[in-house]
């Protein structure tokens, strides 16, 4: 099919040019005419369920959904008349009326697409009486949540969780008003006929990234983090009486896509304001998680060749991804062997600030508090994990998405886009370009294979074992590859084959958790799986600005590959403060251990 | 002489309701491209006031299988479905499966609870499949991408009936007729199709003495007729329903209505689900506010995703046109006796 010929319609009275196999709302918008639609997600087919989009079209007599209609030569189209405006407006107010608002408190109120057409169309949001105030709020442990009461039926996190991640825990119930999106686990029917459902919740939040209210939605952490930062340091590192050091610290791929929520072009980088805005937000330090993803890519190499060189049954997991982790855990528990038991960047970034800086800085652990800007409703999930304590203390105390820290930030009217940009913190500051590809489907695996190829082919099995002769190996050290272009990209499942010294090496990459099955099915093909739940990664994460779509995520990852080139080293081992890290925790006996590996655990 | 071209020269129309014309649907399916095809037998009658499919599977089982199995032939189908409701189902599965034997055709029992958007094409289709039942976003429409994404033939059962009727040169133009309510002799009769409404009433002895007016094409989506508007034959699914004007309780018969509608919406669409739902508490309310009403019915009539949210609008709408000046006109006419 040739969806470019190009056909003649008549849009209000204009005859434009416009593709076949456009939908009416593409080519309109393509001339420059917004139609409003509430329930059309780009990355699912029109549901075409919340009629907002009608038009006239000549020759019928109904109005027709422009988002699922697609374009005829010669089509008559109208956009204004009083039909079109009657039933665009009645029907955003009868979706409304099954809204109930609160906006104070909504972490969509400064991008809330529903106030948007209320102020559009001069449309009063309460002329019905609410009908859903009586609806529930299900909570998905404490990253996720579903409120009912704010629901307005599009169905997009249904397609989220059940067609794009394949999880299958949301389902619909009832019918006409009394339709409902539920999680399975919810009973329902006579005791008799109820199922244990075996169903769980992954955390990965596409549902959220997907509803164009805020139906389903991070639980917000903010209100909590507002209440610490009253309560910060005036002069840190000193602290008196309650108070605390508060520090942030931001993941890989916020900074390419933070910028969206104040109007910047997408895959603008904006490192140096995140860090301002953190700190104009009150925060004391504020560290970058691309230095821990250095550490992360060293210990998660070495344990790759070590495995490799034991011979383990079946891949290697990477353990980033924390939706993934959860689905492992639920799913599959036989594979957990099969984890590497590297901690994730988050956890090992909080964990060097609670042991490692607050013993340089002279702190008290007790009385740091670690708040990370994630782009991942599961990350809220993985920072309540026990077994990630490291002597007793939580890692990161709270875990903010980058739609929350946009919040924030629009709420204490802090203007973003005229920050003077800072650096991050020292010494935890400096990170190599591998570390900046975290972000995107396959940069995990890409750093770890710089790594693991470098340890080979200067025979180590650990990067600072021989810290000493280390600068040695590096002159000797000659030409590895850098950029492993096999794992990068878009594709669902990503294969790739190279050499680690003798051996052949088989790696797959697979890019939303929707597309593990056929990796799942053939593990006997694979020695290294790097799996992110979300589509893209996490560039692509449940607590990504909304809107996200496959235009979007292409121009994060682009992003984010030239922070990589740009930078000066681009190998995780050639990060010396990684590597002081590294070599600090070596001497702390247990700690070591503690700080850098983790475990899991079945779940039912 | 192929039965496509029997089929249109005996014009045959679809008996569901819709007055598709079946030699188009059938020719859809016959030239749409498929590595399979499917063929559908819809008695899921889920209207009120609609008890023809049920009768004629009681009567003409084996001329409604015939014409499923013309179907199949004709499409080089790979299996038929009849798809009956649940009642109809308890009482004659026993002697349709013996007639179903070593065919290609099963029976589907039409979901419990899935109410009367169980019976719609593309909603029955979603049944068979085993999902949610309720209907699909057209187009693509069912005889191009139905079952699983083939081309499916989905006609109501009356309508094999008719086919199988043409096929052996029996057909004689004849609908069947259900005839119920103030009347005395309730019953399904199969007449010509080209008979006035008022024709069909006398000639079974049920054109009633007293003021009246009648529902045609269903008791909840068809519309509202008075005493003197019945030299038409009957449209939609051919079903009369008479009401003596003395004994009708105008804002009950709306609320019925409106009831239903709110009841049996899929939930899908806006104008429907919210609509449906709003329309009925305009109406309910102290004092009923007749702009919103008029502007939630036009708008169920012009933006609904299905059919079932535009059929509201045809009986309250005809009623209040048809019917409601002839209730106020005999109480005024009561009253002046009186005077």
């Amino acid at each position: 099919m040739n969806n470019k010929i190009k056909i003649k319609i008549n849009l209000n009275g204009e005859d434009i040019t416009c593709s076949s196999g456009q939908t009416i709302k593409q080519a309109a918008l393509e001339h420059g005419l917004d139609i409003p639609g509430l329930c059309n997600h780009p990355d699912f087919p029109p549901p075409a369920n919340c009629r907002v989009c009608v038009v006239e079209l000549k020759g019928c007599k109904n109005l027709v959904t422009s988002c699922s209609t697609k374009v005829c030569d010669g089509m008559v189209i109208r956009t204004d008349t009083a039909r079109v405006k009657r039933s665009r407006n009645l029907n955003i107010e009868l979706i409304f009326a099954e809204h109930i608002e609160k906006c104070p408190t909504c972490v969509r109120r400064y991008n809330c697409p529903l106030l948007e057409l209320a102020d559009k169309y001069k449309i009063e949001i309460t002329g019905f009486k609410d009908r859903k105030g009586k609806r529930k709020i299900y909570k998905f442990a404490n990253a996720v949540e579903i409120d009912g009461s704010q629901c307005i039926d599009c169905r997009n996190c249904l397609e989220a969780c059940n067609t794009l991640q394949k999880i299958n825990y949301l389902e619909l119930r009832g019918k006409g008003i009394n339709q409902e999106v539920v999680p399975v686990s919810e009973k329902s029917g006579f005791s008799f006929r109820r199922k244990q459902s075996k169903v769980d919740c992954i955390y990965c939040g596409q549902c959220a990234l997907h509803c164009p209210v805020s139906a389903a939605q991070e639980q917000t952490h903010w209100p909590l983090v507002e209440q610490i930062l009253k309560k910060k340091s005036p002069q840190p590192p000193f602290v008196k009486g309650g108070e605390k050091i508060v520090v942030a610290q931001f993941a890989p791929s916020v900074r390419v896509s933070i910028g969206e929520g104040f109007g910047v072009p997408h895959g603008k980088v904006m490192t140096g304001q995140i860090v301002a805005a953190l700190k104009k937000l009150g925060f004391n330090y504020v560290f970058d998680v691309n230095f821990s993803a250095d550490i992360t890519t060293m210990v998660e190499a070495e344990e790759l060749l070590a495995r490799v060189k034991k011979g383990q049954d079946g891949p290697m997991f990477t353990s980033c991804c924390p939706a993934w982790i959860k689905y492992v855990e639920s799913f599959r528990p036989d594979l957990i062997p099969n984890l590497t038991t590297s901690r994730s960047p988050q956890i090992h970034s909080a964990g060097i600030i609670k042991t490692y800086w607050a013993e340089s800085m002279k702190i008290n652990p007790k009385n740091i508090v670690v708040v990370s800007i994630m782009p991942c409703t599961a990350k809220k999930f993985e920072a309540s994990r026990k077994e990630l304590k490291v002597k007793g203390n939580w890692p990161v105390d709270y875990c903010l998405t980058v739609r929350e820290l946009i919040f924030l930030i629009k709420k204490n009217k802090v203007d973003f886009n005229n920050l003077k940009p800072l650096q991050a913190d020292n010494p935890l500051g400096g990170a190599s370009g591998a570390a900046a590809i975290y972000g995107a489907s396959g940069g995990v695996m890409e750093s770890a294979l710089r790594t693991a190829e470098y340890l080979t082919q200067t025979a180590q099995d650990a990067v600072c074992r021989n810290l000493v002769n280390s600068e040695k190996a590096n002159e000797k050290f000659c030409n590895t590859t850098i950029e492993f272009k096999d794992v990068r990209g878009l594709a669902g499942v990503k294969k790739a084959e190279l050499m680690l010294g003798e051996k052949k090496f088989r790696v797959a990459v697979v890019n939303g958790i929707g597309n593990i099955k056929p990796v799942l099915d053939n593990l006997k093909d694979y020695d290294y799986v790097e799996v992110m739940a979300c589509p893209g990664g996490c560039i692509g994460g449940g607590g990504q600005p909304i809107p996200t779509t496959e235009t979007i995520r292409k121009k994060r990852i682009a992003a984010l590959y030239k922070i990589d080139g740009k930078s000066k080293i681009r190998r995780a081992h050639e990060n010396q403060g990684a590597i002081e890290v590294l070599v600090w925790l070596k001497k702390q006996g247990k700690l070591e251990h503690e700080v850098l590996h983790t475990k899991y655990k079945k779940r039912s | 002489m192929d039965i496509l071209e029997k089929i249109k020269q005996a014009n045959l129309v679809g008996r569901g309701g819709g007055g598709f014309p079946v030699a188009v649907k059938w020719a859809m399916v016959k030239n749409a491209i498929g590595e399979k095809k499917f063929v559908v037998g819809n008695a899921a009658e889920g209207e009120p006031g609609l008890v023809k499919d049920g009768y004629i599977l009681e009567r003409h089982a084996d001329k409604v299988i015939d014409g499923l199995k013309i179907a199949i032939n004709f499409l080089g189908a790979e299996k038929g479905y009849l798809y009956l409701n649940h009642a109809y189902n308890k009482k004659l599965s026993k002697k349709l499966n013996a007639l179903l034997k070593d065919s290609q055709i099963e029976i589907f029992v039409k979901p419990i609870k899935s109410g009367y958007i169980g019976g719609e094409e593309s909603a029955v289709l979603n049944a068979i499949e085993g999902g949610r039942v309720e209907p699909r976003l057209k187009p693509p429409f069912s005889a191009t991408r139905g079952l699983w994404g083939f081309p499916t033939l989905v006609n109501n059962v009356e309508t094999y009936y008719n086919v199988s009727l043409v096929n052996s040169g029996h057909y004689e133009n004849k609908r069947f007729y259900d005839i119920a309510g103030d009347c005395p002799n309730e019953e399904v009769y199969e007449l010509p199709e080209s008979w006035t409404i008022e024709k069909v009433l006398k000639q079974t002895k049920n054109y009633p003495k007293f003021p009246f007016f009648v529902l045609v094409g269903g008791d909840m989506s068809g519309e509202a007729l008075n005493s003197r508007q019945l030299k038409r034959p009957a449209a939609g699914t051919g079903s009369i329903t008479v009401h003596s004007l003395a004994k009708s309780d105008y804002r009950k018969i709306i609320k019925d209505w409106l009831d239903f509608y709110a009841a049996e919406s899929c939930g899908q669409c806006t104008p429907c689900r919210e609509g449906a739902y709003r329309l009925r508490e305009a109406f309910l309310g102290e004092k009923t506010d007749w702009a919103l009403f008029n502007n939630l019915l036009d708008n169920l009539a012009e933006t609904s995703l299905c059919a079932l949210g535009s059929s509201v609008v045809l009986p309250v709408r005809s009623f209040m046109k048809n019917v409601y000046p002839q209730i106020y006109e005999s109480a005024t006419n009561i009253t002046n006796k009186f005077i």
